[in-house]
């Protein structure tokens, strides 16, 4: 079936005339770049299509509960998750200089650019644990000890019974929900259904955080190799794809605060 | 049916059994001839074309595309007609007669509950009299279970805080299975019974017999009572909560303009969710009774609130209730509490 | 003109010696050697407790082993073949050794993420069996809440974490195999050039890449929930255990593709080889395999008619599972017509592929009972499904790896095994595994659930039938083992093609060499050129 051909130049020898980071599989640079591209695109479908399950369970619920969702989600702090999102767009800013940089052969300032992107990463992840704190602390954790009726009371005007106690009024520092309109589900079923959105938010938003956590770990490698040199004009192919990533986990964002802090919130 | 003492085929003890039954011959008429097409074929080749010497090769043909379209398209109508077999039955086996006869059945690790409108209640055995459609309406106390009449030919979910539903019509009286068809735990196949089916005579004669708290709605106006609801509902109209009274198989006007029809998924919800539709004209001021209703005694008044309107046709309900928010009967630390 | 065959003196076998070269190996031929190990084992495994059930069902009271016991048997024997042996087996296997070799490549595009998926794998099986030997999981593979969240007392989430891990190992498969197929073919080499074999592992990586997200997503929820207590699916809270099936299924039915269509793949190859004729309609077997990968996201709900979606919805989702039969069957027939004027030999390959036409076509078949709707009221969740589903993926999709094993083997190994012993166990398989799963259609119609652990005694006789079935279906299964091992010692030497098969794997030395070509091959040709194989082995090009 084939028709074999002495290939010009073999590949035990002349080892200068390819780039050292030239796969022995490959038959030229451009070949392998042209591999990671593809491969990385189809890694970050399997990511959509992995966040997809979230995103449809949330849909659901969402259409379902709508005036939980609306509740929850105005019990989130604008504040913070748009600092968040402000603090994201800014390092795919960044991460998108530092590719910039790898490609244009500019060690060093490659090497600040995905410093930065780092910080800003990290930054992102601390404002999360501000939340987290705070939602532990108001017992908005699903699971044994949620306690949703006590610090919002619905106007509703059924007669469910709060479902417990004594618990401060909610801290400035969250822009509290102000219900503001007839609801459909009284307090009681409010506790229980704001907690569906609570899961979704935790495990939504917890799953993001550990892509972010992975993608500051791998740049923290390719800072390294950056900084010993590694990349050149031919080959910068481990930053660029590392971008790629990166931004992917800024969309997933974009996607998240909108559909986790923004229900209803123009009333 | 059996073959050599093997027993092969349930017993076609429903109105629609024998339907299943002549699509499944007909399914397996179609599979049969095309497999043996394909076999005889095969082994027809296998001889026919027998490689007979070294460096022998076939002919060389690449394709027909004649062929392909007919042995895609053929194919394709077969499928289409199975199908609207298929969902013609299904269809059938979906839509509970109006005048069904209506039993309630609760699964739970690991039994059946049925409950008799006139009060009777079996666990893990069914009696039902021939000759008369029934329709099952079903749900779960703790896991997904299914409940199946093989000799039926129908069987159906149960799953936690949603009523479906199932029906059939007894022809043949006699003894048949009755089995959980969705794993549910270490007890799954305990969790069989019987379902009797009786002559109608026998049957009025099975139910005199039992029922000591009077029919299922009799013990729902008990409820009705206990429960307050008769302090709102007045019959006059008057009351804080509309009249209940003649109001099975209406459409009401809902304070948001939009309507709704009253059937049992719209009672329960009432019951269980009452901010979800609050009629027009009327405060939202019904308070829940989630958490304070067991299903039994939720099916119990939902019978009474139906028996006061005794000229209504029941409206073909859809074959599930559908809203699911939030309504189930036991707070969860009851569930969690009752579950081992 | 032939002269002694030899085993070639620098193979891949032999290029590098102890743990270490193995264990480091960027080589795609030694993963895959690797591979077949690991799922050998997982599948002597996830066989010992298909012994144990029907040891159990040889009886109709539960008495071998408790009802709690039992259901851990069929869990771990669901959970292990499913995820750890029939999803990897021949893409993991036969599709690591074959496919660069095939196109005219060195190595898949990414070596050390090939070695990655084999060490996911590992470690997700180290995960599963711990937690099956610690105590087990009984919620089925299938995992359905409420039972798995909050029902169950057993392993549930070491168990899903082993599957969650496991099945990264699946998606770098798929995207490997999706970028090699892409950008690595030699020149020449075009899409309609390529192996039948390779259109079908292409078909398999994207419903690999697209699919196994979803189960890794949904078991994250039943993870936080089962966990932390969350309330995803808890009715008690207001969420709907059946989204969980929707979920479950969207992935788990693509994945029944995933375990079938590189069967279908070998299958075109064996039936050209051993008729020496090219496969009719070559177009239409390759677009039916991407037919299949793509209908086979759309069917999901076809596992979920009774579980409380609308009569609009199973309407919907019943005639869209008619579509995914209908390039099934016209793969059937295209191999079917290609025999037609073929020069046909049953050596064992062949063999395989005929049980596998005969069986695939009985389970695809069987396919159509569950998907019409009012047939399927009956037969869900019974030995119907059962049988329909072992006929695909045991009489389908096992066969085809045995007879692509049996058909490669030389290549990979350099020797051939013993025609005897491998053609008696190809027909004891055939009949034994007709002996054990006949039966179980009749059982299911008559009404036997699955998963069930004791059943009606009138059910007795043809569960016996079923268990005695068993036994000879392990016999033929147990046979390879021996002959196999046997001839990597003392079979006669195989030479580069053996088989007369075109394809560029068989242009080159058996077993390969490390680098699989010399040079890089330039191709011109057809694929499936026997004239031009048979001319090449006269010497006369």
């Amino acid at each position: 079936m084939s028709n074999v051909v002495a290939h010009a130049d073999d590949h035990g020898h002349a080892h200068a005339a390819h780039h050292p980071a030239l796969q022995h599989h490959f038959d030229t640079m451009a070949q392998q770049k042209e591999a990671a591209v593809v491969g990385m695109w189809v890694f970050l479908l399997t990511e959509i299509l992995f966040f997809g399950g979230l995103f449809a369970a949330y849909m659901v619920y969402r259409i379902w509960y709508f005036d939980a969702f609306a509740e929850a989600s105005r019990s989130l702090s604008l504040f913070w998750g748009g600092l968040n999102t402000a603090v994201l767009i800014g390092s795919s800013l960044t991460m998108a200089m530092a590719v910039r940089c790898a490609q244009t052969n500019k060690r060093s300032a490659t090497v600040n650019w995905l410093i930065l992107t780092m910080i800003l990463g990290t930054v992102f992840l601390g404002v999360k644990v501000i939340e987290y704190a705070d939602k532990f602390e108001h017992h908005h954790v699903p699971g044994y000890n949620y306690q949703w009726a006590a610090a919002h009371p619905s106007t509703s005007l059924g007669a469910g019974e709060a479902a417990g106690a004594e618990h401060a009024a909610p801290s400035t520092a969250l822009g509290a929900g102000e219900p503001h309109r007839e609801l459909s589900l009284n307090a009681d079923q409010l506790q229980l259904t704001t907690q569906i959105y609570f899961s979704l938010y935790f495990t939504m938003t917890g799953l993001h955080a550990i892509h972010m956590i992975i993608g500051i770990g791998i740049m923290l490698v390719i800072t390294w190799m950056a900084y010993k040199g590694r990349f050149d004009e031919q080959y910068y192919t481990p930053v660029e794809m590392t971008g790629l990533y990166w931004h992917f986990v800024d969309i997933v964002w974009i996607f998240l605060f909108p559909l986790l802090y923004l229900v209803e919130r123009h009333v | 049916m059996k073959i050599f003492g093997i027993p092969i085929f349930p017993e076609q003890a429903s109105t629609f059994a024998a339907d299943v039954d002549a699509l499944y011959f007909f399914i397996f008429a179609v599979s049969a001839f095309f497999a043996l097409v394909v076999a005889i074929a095969v082994i027809y080749f296998g001889i026919r074309y027998h490689k007979t010497h070294d460096g022998e090769i076939g002919a060389r043909i690449e394709g027909s595309l004649p062929l392909e379209l007919l042995w895609t398209v053929i194919p394709t109508i077969i499928a289409m007609v199975m199908f609207g077999w298929g969902a013609s039955v299904f269809y059938h086996l979906r839509r509970p007669p109006a005048e069904a006869m209506h039993i309630y059945a609760v699964g739970k690790q690991w039994m059946w509950k049925f409950q008799h409108l006139e009060g009777q209640r079996e666990i893990n055995e069914l009696h039902i009299p021939a000759g008369r459609p029934i329709k099952i309406t079903i749900s779960s106390e703790d896991v997904l279970h299914s409940l199946y009449f093989p000799a039926f030919r129908t069987k159906m979910d149960a799953i936690p805080g949603r009523y479906t539903d199932l029906w059939f019509e007894a022809q043949t009286p006699g003894q048949y299975h009755i089995f959980c068809t969705e794993y549910c735990g270490t007890n799954h196949s305990g969790m069989i019974g019987t379902v009797t089916v009786l002559e109608p005579s026998a049957y009025q004669t099975w139910l005199q017999g039992g029922g000591m708290e009077g029919t299922l709605a009799q013990r729902g106006a008990k409820l009705f009572n206990d429960l307050a609801c008769s302090t709102c509902h007045l019959d006059t109209g008057q009351g804080r909560g509309p009249s209940l009274k003649d109001i099975l198989g209406k459409r009401v006007e809902l304070q948001d303009g939009s309507t709704a029809m009253v059937d049992e998924g719209y009672l329960r919800e009432s019951i269980l969710n009452s901010q979800a539709k609050i009629v027009k004209g009327f405060q939202p001021l019904m308070p829940t009774f989630q958490g304070l209703v067991s299903e039994e005694n939720l099916v119990a008044l939902i019978e009474h609130v139906k028996s006061m309107s005794p000229n209504a046709t029941p409206a073909a309900a859809p074959a599930t209730s559908a809203a699911p928010a939030a309504a189930t009967t036991q707070s969860p630390a009851a569930a969690a509490a009752e579950k081992k | 003109m032939l002269d002694k065959l030899k085993i070639p003196e620098r193979n891949y076998l032999n290029n590098g010696h102890g743990l270490a070269s193995w264990l480091l190996t960027k080589d795609h031929k030694r993963i895959a050697i690797m591979y077949l190990i690991s799922i050998s084992v997982m599948f002597f495994l996830g066989g010992l407790f298909a012994v144990a059930i029907r040891l159990e069902l040889a009886t109709p009271a539960g008495d071998f082993v408790q009802a709690d016991t039992y259901n851990k048997f069929f869990t771990a024997h669901g959970v292990i073949m499913v995820f750890f042996f029939l999803i990897p087996s021949i893409p993991a296997v036969l599709g690591n050794f074959l496919i660069p070799p095939m196109i005219g490549a060195k190595d898949l595009a990414f070596p050390r993420i090939n070695l990655l998926s084999l060490y996911i794998y590992w470690i997700g099986g180290v995960f599963t069996l711990y937690a099956m030997l610690s105590g087990g999981v009984d919620t089925g593979w299938t995992f359905y809440t409420p039972y798995s969240a909050t029902g169950s007392n057993s392993n549930v989430v070491p168990v899903a974490l082993g599957i969650f891990i496991a099945g990264f190992s699946s998606i770098l498969t798929g995207l490997n195999f999706i970028v090699t197929i892409h950008r690595m073919r030699a020149p020449g080499m075009t899409w309609f050039r390529l192996p039948l074999f390779v259109w079908a592992h292409y078909a398999t990586s994207l419903v690999q890449v697209l699919g196994t997200p979803v189960i890794a997503i949904t078991i994250v929820m039943l993870g936080v929930e089962r966990g932390l207590g969350f309330g995803i699916f808890d009715p008690a809270r207001g969420g709907d255990p059946v989204l969980f099936q929707h979920l479950f299924w969207f992935y788990s039915h693509p994945a029944v593709y995933i375990m079938i269509l590189p069967a279908l793949g070998v299958q075109s190859e064996l039936i050209s080889t051993f008729s020496r004729k090219t496969i009719f309609g070559y177009s239409f077997v390759a677009f039916s395999s991407l037919a299949i990968a793509v209908f086979g996201f759309i069917v999901w709900a076809h596992h979920m008619f009774v579980a409380g979606i609308s009569t609009y919805a199973a309407m919907v989702f019943s005639f869209l599972s008619f579509s995914v039969a209908i390039p099934s069957a016209v793969k059937v027939f295209n191999w079917t017509a290609t025999l037609y004027k073929g020069a046909i030999s049953f050596e064992t390959p062949m063999l395989y592929a005929y049980g596998f036409m005969g069986l695939f076509a009985i389970g695809g078949l069987t396919g159509l009972f569950l998907a019409t709707l009012g047939m399927d009221i009956h037969l869900h969740d019974t030995y119907f499904v059962v049988a329909h589903f072992h006929y695909i993926m045991v009489g389908g999709a096992i066969m085809g790896y045995l007879g692509g094993l049996h058909f490669w083997w030389p290549k990979i190994t350099g020797r051939m095994y013993s025609e005897f012993f491998s053609r008696i166990a190809a027909i004891l398989v055939f009949v034994g595994f007709n002996l054990t799963f006949l039966p179980q259609f009749v059982v299911g119609y008559l009404g036997m659930p699955r998963r069930y652990h004791s059943y009606p005694d009138e059910m007795q006789v043809l569960n016996v039938m079923s268990s005695a079935g068993a036994s000879v279906l392990g016999l033929g299964y147990a046979l390879p083992v021996i002959y196999l091992l046997y001839s990597l010692k003392k079979g006669a030497v195989a030479g580069p093609n053996p088989w007369g098969a075109s394809g560029l794997e068989w242009q080159t030395q058996s077993p390969p060499l490390t680098e699989n070509f010399i040079e890089v091959p330039v191709v011109d040709r057809e694929p499936y050129e026997y004239e031009h194989v048979v001319a090449k082995e006269k010497h006369l090009v």
